[in-house]
């Protein structure tokens, strides 16, 4: 899957929550008809600290999850973690207050066709994307187990009513706090073993999913990844948040990850953790 | 005060008109498409596409991108499919979409603008030719043609003889030089029917944390808001030499009233970089923005406007 998300589109909307959950906020935005086209994977764009802003660059932010017919209309939720000024902006907002949204964009995660035993592997924040996507795949019947792991218990994003769309949930943390001591991928081999998985979704930061990706291909399985590159614009024009992928003929090319990603297929991207271009590289 | 509709919006580059003072800038409107699900590409001047290089070129490593107080520092390094692809694809797909096209090209060698300019000498549909000798993001800084009054006659003089008489050239420079007025006549006297003012200034941005530079090209060009007096201030000096020879005006224009300030000191249209990726509709605002304003002020049309803060 490749290219310009067509549905996407440009618009003020509301904020009508803003939680405080452990390390990260969870914020639910109004955007009409912007939530039906919204799927697992995609993300948004948001301008970030008002008209006057010296942030001149959109933050882009995984969804959560949406849903197209609640109490306000078509809703999109987002978990953002305050870590730099633009998202300690977006945190910061009240109920009411309104941002520019540009969604939804990028490649969805590919969903089978017949029911099959998927794992989900999330990191940090990483997690809030699988939530919605494991709730797609149990629709479709689809057994779901999930790993999710976080440096100290307050960074695992794992709520309530998520728990619910998974058959069973491993947590790990790199000091233990909570869930077995370790990372996602000391706990993989065995959960793929047990729950005999098909195929392996992830999210996360870029070496967790190199790990993943290793691992996936030692058992043989597919392997979606939504990857994580810094964004100038999210909609494909300024070159920035790129990557080396094959192509269909096998030839690496620095992709963009807005419109050829986020979400990928994890046996195609060259994990180089030099960031350099890697020899061969088309042009290069 | 005169009806909107009535508003002459026009500019003209060499022989060629268009319908719109707002054209987007090279690199910041990837291949057109990307855009064109916002707002009708028609609704430009014209779209000026990624400088195009001969070959393919993979462009720098990662990080590219660093955001600055109200700017950014980019070092993509002109990554593009080359220029046979281009034609293959890019240009198909905007000439069908009715698209008015300038072709921006980056070569290494005089000989590469040359051998650029051959090609697009036949295509169809074409507006102009922007020549951008000026990208600071190149390994060897002593290629940037636009630093050097002889390196910018000769690649000017070169696309001129290649490109015939039809196609207006229009040069691309850089705002790192002591006397941008002086590059400015050697390019004019070469054949340039006008000029691109400006590209971004080169900078950099040290990463705190790593003790390092923060891009992998160590360097990259300052584009955005920040460096729109600079802009301001090159196209007030090179419009109040060169009276007749049109500018287009670019370096952090986010909204109208910005896109007068470069109106008056000389430019006859502007371009939309940088604020493309804040605001995928910027354009369209500038524009909308542009004819209120002018309106407001008196002004009957664009080229009434033009250079205004040079009377006494």
């Amino acid at each position: 899957m490749t290219g310009i998300n067509k549905k996407a589109q440009q618009r003020s909307v509301e904020i009508i929550s803003n939680k405080k959950v452990g390390a990260y906020h969870h914020i639910v935005f109004a955007v009409g008809d912007m939530a039906t086209f919204a799927k697992p994977g995609n993300f948004v764009a948001i301008s970030v600290g008002g008209s006057n802003s010296s942030m001149i660059l959109r933050r882009a932010f995984a969804i959560y999850r949406s849903n197209d017919r609640g109490q306000y209309g078509g809703t999109i939720e987002l978990v953002v973690a305050p870590h730099g000024q633009g998202s300690k902006w977006l945190t910061g907002l009240h109920i009411h207050d309104h941002v520019d949204m540009v969604g939804p964009l990028g490649v969805s995660f590919g969903i089978p066709t017949e029911p099959v035993n998927a794992l989900l592997v999330g990191g940090g924040y990483g997690s809030a994307p699988l939530f919605g996507l494991a709730e797609v795949l149990k629709e479709r019947g689809c057994r779901v187990d999930m790993i999710l792991g976080a440096s100290v218990a307050g960074k695992i994003y794992a709520p309530l009513e998520g728990k619910r769309s998974v058959n069973s949930l491993t947590v790990t943390t790199e000091d233990g706090s909570t869930g077995s001591k370790g990372k996602v991928t000391d706990v993989m081999p065995e959960l793929i073993k047990k729950y005999n998985s098909e195929i392996v979704y992830s999210c996360g930061p870029m070496p967790m999913l190199a790990a993943v990706d290793n691992l996936a291909e030692q058992f043989g399985l597919m392997h979606q990844c939504a990857v994580e590159e810094s964004m100038a614009c999210g909609i494909g024009v300024c070159m920035t948040c790129v990557l080396p992928v094959k192509d269909e003929h096998g030839v690496i090319k620095m992709t963009r990850s807005c419109i050829d990603g986020p979400v990928m297929d994890g046996s195609k991207v060259v994990w180089n953790s030099n960031r350099q271009i890697p020899e061969g590289t088309w042009g290069a | 005060m005169i009806e909107s509709s009535n508003f002459d919006m026009r500019v003209k580059f060499g022989h060629k008109q268009f319908d719109s003072p707002v054209f987007t800038a090279s690199g910041c409107a990837g291949s057109g498409k990307e855009l064109s699900q916002f707002f009708s590409l028609t609704e430009l001047g014209a779209v000026v596409t990624k400088s195009i290089a001969l070959k393919p070129r993979s462009g720098r490593a990662t990080p590219r991108m660093a955001e600055t107080p109200s700017g950014m520092l980019n070092s993509i390094g002109l990554q593009g499919p080359g220029i046979d692809q281009f034609l293959e694809d890019d240009i198909p797909w905007l000439v069908k979409n009715q698209a008015r096209v300038i072709v921006s090209i980056s070569g290494q060698t005089v000989d590469d603008y040359a051998s650029l300019a051959r090609r697009l000498r036949v295509v169809p549909g074409l507006s102009g030719i922007e020549v951008n000798i000026s990208c600071p993001n190149v390994e060897n800084r002593g290629l940037v043609f636009a630093c050097d009054p002889v390196a910018s006659r000769e690649v000017i003089e070169a696309v001129r003889r290649n490109i015939g008489g039809e196609l207006p050239i229009i040069a691309k420079l850089s705002p790192d030089v002591t006397d941008i007025v002086e590059i400015a006549g050697e390019v004019i006297g070469a054949g340039a029917d006008g000029l691109a003012l400006i590209n971004t200034l080169l900078g950099m941005v040290i990463d705190i944390d790593k003790q390092r530079p923060k891009l992998a090209g160590k360097t990259g060009g300052l584009s955005g808001p920040a460096i729109r007096p600079v802009a301001v201030r090159a196209i007030y000096q090179v419009h109040a030499a060169f009276k007749n020879t049109p500018i287009l005006g670019m370096g952090g224009v986010t909204s109208g009233k910005d896109a007068l300030e470069m109106i008056f000191a000389g430019a006859s249209a502007v371009s939309i970089g940088t604020a493309n990726f804040g605001n995928p509709t910027a354009a369209i605002k500038v524009k909308k923005e542009i004819r209120e304003l002018l309106i407001e002020r008196g002004f009957n049309s664009i080229s009434e406007a033009v250079g205004v803060a040079h009377n006494e």
